[in-house]
């Protein structure tokens, strides 16, 4: 998984790429985000549109990284969900739970609601 | 495949996943699997497989993982071993109920349910556990299989 971090509009996008599964490469996201918190970053914007792949570990990453955020205070939404990781989400009940969107712009204008 | 059977085993790490993922989309593929199928029996292979190896064997490399693919009649069946002490399935949480949906663990089964058409699972008599899946073939992979007739194995 590679991770690039860029700020637009007061909101923190990490772009990631490749897999985000089990091992190595799902605690490389959990550390990211914490790094994020650590400098006061609470707008955190997740781009998932080049992930190729995602398990369940990778699920619950992304579920331990909104609660994270959510629990210091923060938002945490997610961009360009996979045709595939949108299904993922949907079937445990987490579309609900997460603010998914497919544009960018509407994305970090959303942080400012 | 039709008359076949594929075995696989192998020491309990992570580091397999990939491969085994990677023959269970060869044996779909080869059965005329649509993609989306061959994605989520894939998946479900992986999922089970991190299972057997994380909860099963509890990462412990002396202990084997075995993963067979066969087709029977009208479906490819596949079954997932490890030597682990074994759970037991009406202990298995609801991802869905309100008080785990947010719980960093606890999808794997529950998307391998979601995935193939059955899902069963048994203690071994000589120690483990052993997950069966199946997933019925398409008509256009029945028709692919069965040149020749009908076979179970």
């Amino acid at each position: 998984m590679r991770i690039e971090t860029r700020k637009v509009g007061g909101v923190t996008v990490l772009d990631i790429s490749g897999r985000i599964t089990i091992g190595e490469e799902s605690t490389t996201l959990r550390k990211a985000v914490r790094d994020l918190l650590e400098t006061g970053e609470r707008k955190i914007l997740l781009n998932l549109g080049d992930v190729s792949y995602v398990d369940s570990s990778g699920i619950g990453e992304l579920v331990s990284a909104f609660t994270t955020v959510r629990n210091q205070g923060g938002r945490l939404k997610l961009l360009q969900l996979t045709k595939k990781l949108r299904e993922l989400l949907a079937i445990t009940k987490l579309l609900t739970v997460f603010e998914a969107f497919d544009d960018e712009d509407k994305a970090v204008a959303s942080f400012s609601e | 495949m039709k008359n076949g059977e594929i075995e696989i085993s192998f020491s309990s790490e992570l580091e397999y996943l990939d491969l085994i993922q990677n023959v269970s989309e060869s044996v779909t593929q080869t059965l005329g699997f649509d993609e989306d199928t061959r994605y989520w029996i894939g998946m479900s292979v992986r999922e089970s497989v991190t299972n057997a190896i994380q909860h099963g064997n509890k990462l412990d490399a002396e202990k084997k993982v075995g993963v067979s693919f066969r087709v029977a009649r009208d479906r490819l069946v596949i079954l997932i071993r490890d030597e682990g002490e074994g759970f037991e399935e009406s202990e298995i949480p609801n991802p869905l109920e309100p008080e785990n949906v947010l719980k960093p663990s606890g999808r794997g089964i529950f998307y391998v349910r979601t995935f193939m058409d059955e899902v069963s699972f048994r203690r071994l008599p000589e120690g483990g556990t052993e997950v069966k899946m199946e997933k019925k073939l398409s008509r256009r992979t029945q028709d692919k299989n069965n040149q020749g007739g009908d076979h179970e194995n």
